[in-house]
């Protein structure tokens, strides 16, 4: 099978087939999209002819800028700053394309045999822009600013677990209150940029030790950076090819995929599914998806009724057609959900987990055993929730009526969407970016006293195998627990899950190189990075 | 002292008036509005720790009126203050986007106006014939589409197929003015096409009007040209009508065109402000909401002084 595979994207990077048709193939082989698509990738790298080309001006088109944003990495919440982020810095870790983390500023990192304690080393050499070498220190005042009690940041969140902090020499150690194995993963969030003196002083100079130094930053329009000559990371013939990089804010879906028929860009994030195959049809340019972490999600709290009724979720579970709202409001890029928040882009998945298929029958089986007095169970919805949010509440709502479930859809605005709805009101659409690892998805969302546990799920036994796998360093061991508890949701949880979606986005052919990574769109902002163009 | 200072004199206190009474209009409907800027800002990154600690920074636990109060303190000492959401000076980024629309609505109005006006001429010289019935075709029905669609249309012609001008409106300071001129064509077109069927059925109302009167026949019977008759006898006792609904369209140009904006991604006031509103940022809503307030305001002084000017009994009054 390995060869055939081989074979198969070997035909890819010579474009005697097209990614789709190897994703198709593959899977009659019985290889998942995931590890299809990432099979592709390292084919493609490897690829001799394509040698990097440095210089030149990359230039982006970018959906998720406001004139509101900001260079403080603690207030970082949508696409563009953090894009742009990235062009000057850098946290201790990067997730690679294939899910396996790879040293920035953190050189190499070791834990203790119960995941309690661990510990970085700085890289030497590695210089912020101010040509100060980056210590322990920084790294330190880093994470504090993103974790003391006067914290406003973003990741205050995932920091919750470290207890506490010290600096030896040329490592950063931090303890945790309980053993988590994927610390490291959660060093790569992009809050946690490393800046001199964690940025207390400064927190939006833009100094970080990234390949490029900013040299325009106006919040909503434009921002723009140009390599700098003593990245630590090698020349331009090796990694960060381009002289410029620019980006460009483009929330208007039409407007950013003109900019890049025009040629005034050379990538654009979020192609809209319902254009991009027409897109992909369009000369000198590609369409490039990518199957990640990030899911469209219909939430139900378990402690509220009507459906605090499992037997009512379930037949809500059963009640939607996932197939066809892939089909229909992602266009087929993506892969349907089984009513947990994992799917086999994330590590430890267990794929034998049985597929909750569409059933009307066994819908109405369980709404009659509820018990419900059949009065419309009311589910809100608002355009911003997920893109194709109010027609996948249509469909959902047809597919219920086939099996006699009433469901009554509430249209809301957008504006306030996330703080007067989502996590306040009972039953309510949303969507979920997702996370590098299992762990940080459940303890985001799933713990018990997790402040966005959207659905209200609070069950000990839960809690109790999320710690145990967290500080379980066999994988064999850790996997089965995930199992169980990606099982227990599946029965019982408050997630509606019918869709995982994939990021789609388009780049000019002169750009070379491009690999998808699943953390996100645009190699998860490092297409600037990794890529060149051709002459 | 002349009537027409007095007047201008009223208006600019009673515009004043006007925009204090807009200020708290805004600064009740922002505040209003559900979820406040820490809660925005955060977005699913909120936790009851981090929105507490960027409530207090920021100073949302104050109660509303004094936080109006101290805004409008240092409004009054021409300070507009920082934006809550990224700390930046208020009057330092407006400045940039007011610039920008100013350049765009400038450019527009210097295209749209004469040519409006001239079409409006030509429509009433050849009142009733194919000349008339195509401007008044072609107007109508570029005003009747929305703009974005114009927009996307210009976009996919120009931009796409032929690759005359850009498809974003992309401006910098370190642009000449050529090459901004360049950026911006599209959207000038697009907006002529707006704004253009408004003022020239109201200037060909207007001069079709006048022309009833007694004296242009008199005129007539002189053995004026046609032309001549419109533009020596017609057209300056039109001009009030005119110059009301050409004032009007400015201030569409400055305000209003914000769907224009995003089409072409153009860096002006109107994304700026619906950008804050979204995150609540009130100082900065406040700010370009006195500016599109003031520039109503003005747009409408200057259409009733040039009324007045332009007619001798208002000029002279008894």
């Amino acid at each position: 099978m390995n060869d055939k595979l081989q074979q198969l994207s070997a035909a890819v990077t010579e474009g005697l087939m097209t990614r789709r048709e190897f994703v198709a193939r593959a899977a009659a082989l019985g290889v998942t999209a995931a590890v299809a698509n990432s099979m592709l990738a390292s084919t493609a790298k490897a690829d001799g002819h394509a040698k990097p080309v440095a210089g030149g001006t990359f230039r982006m088109g970018v959906s998720g800028g406001e004139s509101t944003n900001t260079q403080d990495p603690a207030g970082w919440a949508s696409d563009v700053p953090l894009a742009t982020g990235f062009f000057w810095g850098e946290p201790l870790v990067e997730l690679g394309e294939d899910g396996v983390l790879r040293g920035l500023v953190a050189e190499s990192w070791e834990g203790s045999a119960d995941a309690s304690k661990w510990t970085f080393t700085i890289r030497q050499g590695c210089t912020f822009s101010n040509g100060a070498q980056v210590t322990a220190e920084d790294v330190m005042k880093t994470m504090e600013r993103h974790s003391n009690e006067d914290s406003k940041s973003g990741a205050l969140g995932i920091m919750k677990g470290i207890v506490g902090m010290s600096v030896e020499g040329n490592n950063f150690t931090c303890e945790l209150e309980t053993g988590n194995a994927d610390l490291p993963f959660l060093m790569a969030d992009y809050h946690l940029i490393i800046q001199p003196g964690g940025g207390f002083d400064d927190p939006t100079a833009a100094i970080g030790t990234g390949a490029y130094v900013m040299e325009d930053f106006e919040p909503g329009v434009r921002a723009t950076a140009t390599r700098r000559a003593d990245y630590w990371g090698g020349s331009q013939e090796e990694v960060a090819h381009y002289d410029k990089v620019e980006l460009i804010v483009l929330n208007d879906a039409t407007a950013r995929t003109a900019a890049l028929q025009s040629g005034q860009v050379d990538a654009i994030n979020r192609v809209e599914p319902k254009i991009a195959k027409l897109l992909d049809r369009s000369p000198n340019l590609s369409v490039k998806n990518v199957s990640g972490r990030g899911h469209y999600v219909f939430i139900a709290h378990v402690d509220t009724a009507p459906l605090d009724n499992n037997d009512l979720r379930l037949a809500l579970k059963y009640a939607i057609n996932r197939q066809e709202l892939v089909d229909k409001i992602l266009q087929g890029y993506g892969g349907i959900g089984n009513d947990m928040p994992i799917n086999a882009a994330y590590p430890l998945f267990d794929e034998t987990i049985p597929q909750r298929e569409f059933s009307p029958e066994k819908a109405a089986e369980h709404y009659k055993k509820s018990g419900h007095d059949g009065s419309p169970i009311v589910l809100r919805v608002a355009d911003g929730a997920f893109p194709g949010a109010v027609d996948a509440a249509a469909l959902f709502q047809q597919s219920a009526q086939a099996a006699g479930i009433p469901l009554e859809i509430k249209r809301e605005p957008n504006d306030g969407y996330w703080s007067e709805v989502w996590n306040v009101q009972p039953f309510c659409a949303s969507y979920w970016g997702g996370r590098p690892v299992q762990d940080q998805m459940y303890a985001t969302a799933y713990l018990s006293t997790a402040d966005w546990n959207d659905t209200r799920w609070k069950r000990e036994d839960f809690d109790a195998m999320l710690l145990e796998a967290r500080a379980e360093l066999d994988e064999g061991k850790r996997k089965e627990i995930y199992s169980q508890m990606g099982r227990m949701l599946n029965e019982e949880g408050g997630v509606i899950l019918p869709m995982f979606n994939d990021f789609v986005d388009a780049i000019s052919n002169d750009v070379q190189g491009f690999v998808g990574n699943p953390s996100g769109p645009q190699m998860y902002w490092k297409t600037f990075k990794y890529t060149w163009k051709t002459a | 002292m002349h009537p027409i200072i007095i007047l201008v004199v009223q208006r600019l206190a009673l515009g004043i008036l006007l925009l204090f009474a807009a200020s708290i209009l805004i600064f009740a409907g922002t505040t209003m509005l559900p979820g406040d800027v820490a809660q925005q800002i955060l977005g699913q990154g909120a936790t009851p720790e981090n929105l507490a600690n960027l409530r207090a920074e920021l100073g949302l636990n104050d109660p509303p009126v004094s936080r109006y109060f101290n805004w409008l303190g240092g409004v009054l000492q021409g300070d507009l203050g920082t934006a809550l959401t990224n700390g930046r000076d208020i009057a330092d980024s407006i400045g940039g986007r007011l610039k920008n629309t100013m350049f765009l609505a400038f450019w527009a109005a210097l295209i749209s106006v004469p040519l409006a006006i001239f079409l409006g001429l030509l429509a009433v010289r050849y009142k009733d014939r194919i000349p008339d019935k195509l401007i008044s075709a072609v107007t109508l029905t570029t005003i009747s589409i929305p703009e974005f669609m114009i927009g996307y249309i210009l976009v996919y012609w120009l931009a796409i197929k032929l690759r005359w001008f850009p498809s974003v409106a992309i401006m910098n300071d370190s642009m000449s003015l050529f090459e901004k001129l360049n950026a911006i064509a599209i959207p000038v077109m697009v907006l002529t096409l707006v704004v253009l069927a408004h003022m020239m059925r109201m200037t060909r109302a207007a001069i079709l009007n006048v022309m009833q009167s007694a004296y242009i026949e008199t005129a007539e019977l002189k053995g004026l040209r046609m032309l001549t008759v419109i533009r020596k006898h017609a057209f300056p006792n039109a001009v009030a009508p005119i110059v009301n609904v050409v004032m009007i369209n400015m201030a569409y140009l400055v305000v209003g065109v914000v769907v224009v904006e995003v089409v072409f991604a153009y860096p002006g006031m109107g994304q700026y402000l619906v950008d804050h509103v979204s995150k609540r940022d009130v100082p900065v809503v406040q700010a370009c909401g006195l500016i599109f307030a003031a520039v109503y305001i003005g747009l409408n002084l200057i259409a009733d002084v040039v009324s007045i000017l332009t007619n001798p009994r208002l000029r002279h009054p008894k």
